[in-house]
């Protein structure tokens, strides 16, 4: 795929990206986010975190199945969009339910378990988004580089536990979210299995 | 010398057209798929209201401005409009989605409705709703609603204390318990398809607390009857309650001696008790009950001890361990 095609395509994520944003502010503007827009506005920032955490995580196995290695140029993005969002639910949360309170803020973010799992998943995400650039990449190596981006993993399940976790009774959005997270890393670990296993049983031949 | 194969220059598309040509195609595909995505996000979440027309209820009558002070029959503090009582109820008889319940509601016939009351009673007998609205006329109750998700409204009810109903019915002395039960009816509400909750949904109240004043069985709403989504034709309001002991649709009310299972602590008996009065004090287990978001204002509010009713009700709980009776 041309250079020219890749920055058109990321282009097009960058801007589909925002239209939920703009859309929320625009209904924001115009008093239609229903009758608890504090809710909405948090519901639906941590709902677009978790479409594209599992979005990023899908890059991996779409580009090992359609075979195109470009697919691989649009996952900084993506990630960096599911921290966008996180930030922004956060803030939501800290603004709208607890009122600027960051004392309010810490003793309910300790007490309830809910949070501190979200908030486990925002934070492990904070050096991702920092160690994200082509220089920085460059900087730890490849491979330290992987390492710690598998940290992804953690704040999509900690992301998807959190839904689950604050739910009254009605579980069956944060279980599509899991299943789909589910064969996502499922994918994972048979590659990761199918790489290690000749390795494996080459080690005590060569003994 | 002939130059071979020469193109001559107005055959070549120009490179400034080229380029205008793509970004002309690119332009659309990228207002296209924007289109796309923003009708996507339209259709998960709509904002289209449905008009809400129901019928006027004749003669609402308000007691005394002095009745009410004492009472708690009147609360005054602003009135929730009528556009989100009826847009944002909590009824998984419909839809468990709290904005969804309006439409998923509209057409709920309720004609030829019966409520049965039964069980430990002289005079048990199956009402028809119009018998039953007779009994007493509708009062006007502006009670606080606190929801146990942790959101609050003030609704202008209009009914009659379930105490009166009772009194005609003449509950035996073995009767401890009065317990409520919704409509079974897949077919005209949908929500009950799936399990979430064991359907029928029901509900209980001690002897009490279904005699005592503030406990009512309303029929509407801002001086008309019930829209469907907020419980029609009739419903259970136990202002110093939980929203969820306020049982919707009602058709059978029974007297008994024992303790009623009630759906919402058959479901998480560590999260909803028997008894789920209104307690800033006492946390739902995974979340705060010390303050709440009334619909309709920005930022949270203090919750009141049994909603503000604490000098109406706190005696019938004196003495209990309202942590471990939550």
């Amino acid at each position: 795929m041309k250079e020219n095609d890749i920055r058109f395509i990321k282009l097009l994520i960058l801007v589909n990206g925002l239209v939920p944003l703009a859309l929320l502010v625009w209904d924001q503007g115009h008093k239609q986010l229903g009758a608890n827009p504090q809710n909405f506005l948090i519901l639906t920032t941590g709902m677009m975190t978790l479409i594209f955490l599992v979005l990023t995580m899908a890059v991996m196995p779409l580009r090992k199945i359609t075979g195109w290695n470009w697919l691989i140029q649009f996952r900084r993005m993506l990630g960096l969009y599911a921290f966008f969002y996180g930030c922004l639910h956060f803030l939501c949360f800290f603004s709208l339910d607890r009122g600027f309170s960051v004392s309010s803020t810490l003793t309910e973010m300790l007490k309830r378990k809910y949070l501190i799992v979200g908030s486990t998943a925002l934070i492990v995400m904070i050096p991702l988004a920092i160690t994200s650039t082509n220089a920085m990449i460059k900087r730890m190596g490849g491979k330290r580089w992987r390492a710690l981006h598998r940290l992804a993993y953690v704040a999509a399940i900690a992301g998807v536990i959190h839904y689950y976790m604050q739910v009254k009774a009605d579980v069956r959005q944060p279980l599509v979210f899991a299943a789909v997270l589910a064969v996502l890393l499922g994918y994972r670990l048979v590659v990761y299995l199918r790489q290690t296993k000749p390795i494996k049983a080459a080690t005590p031949a060569a003994k | 010398m002939k130059e071979p194969d020469k193109i001559s220059d107005n055959e070549i598309t120009p490179s400034a057209v080229y380029f205008n040509r793509r970004n002309f195609i690119r332009t659309g595909i990228l207002a296209a798929s924007a289109v796309a995505t923003g009708v996507v996000y339209r259709k998960l979440n709509p904002v289209a209201k449905g008009e809400v027309k129901t019928a006027k209820l004749e003669g609402v009558i308000s007691a005394s401005a002095a009745t009410n002070a004492a009472t708690g029959f009147r609360v005054d503090e602003p009135e929730t409009s009528f556009e989100d009582i009826t847009h944002y109820n909590n009824f998984y008889e419909f839809s468990t989605d709290k904005e969804g319940v309006a439409s998923a509601a509209q057409g709920f016939d309720t004609k030829g409705w019966q409520v049965s009351v039964e069980g430990l009673v002289n005079k048990p007998k199956v009402f028809n709703l119009d018998d039953l609205l007779k009994i007493s006329p509708p009062e006007e109750r502006i009670y606080r609603m606190r929801c146990v998700e942790g959101w609050s409204m003030v609704i202008p009810w209009a009914g009659f204390s379930l105490s009166k109903l009772l009194d005609v019915v003449e509950p035996t002395s073995a009767a401890k318990y009065v317990a409520f039960e919704t409509l079974l009816n897949p077919k005209r509400m949908p929500g009950q398809r799936s399990d979430v909750l064991n359907w029928p949904y029901v509900e209980g109240l001690r002897m009490d607390e279904a005699m005592h004043p503030l406990a009512i069985l309303a029929s509407g709403i801002y001086g008309r009857s019930l829209p469907p989504q907020d419980g029609a034709p009739i419903r259970l309001v136990t202002p110093w309650k939980y929203g969820f002991k306020g049982i919707k649709s009602i058709v059978k009310i029974k007297l008994v001696a024992d303790q009623p299972r009630t759906s919402w602590s058959e479901y998480a008996p560590n999260e909803y008790g028997f008894y789920a009065n209104v307690n800033p004090q006492v946390d739902h287990p995974r979340w705060s009950q010390a303050t709440e978001q009334r619909i309709g204002a920005s930022g949270r509010r203090p919750t009141l001890m049994f909603n503000g009713y604490e000098e109406q009700v706190g005696h019938l709980y004196t003495g209990m361990d309202l942590r471990k009776n939550f």
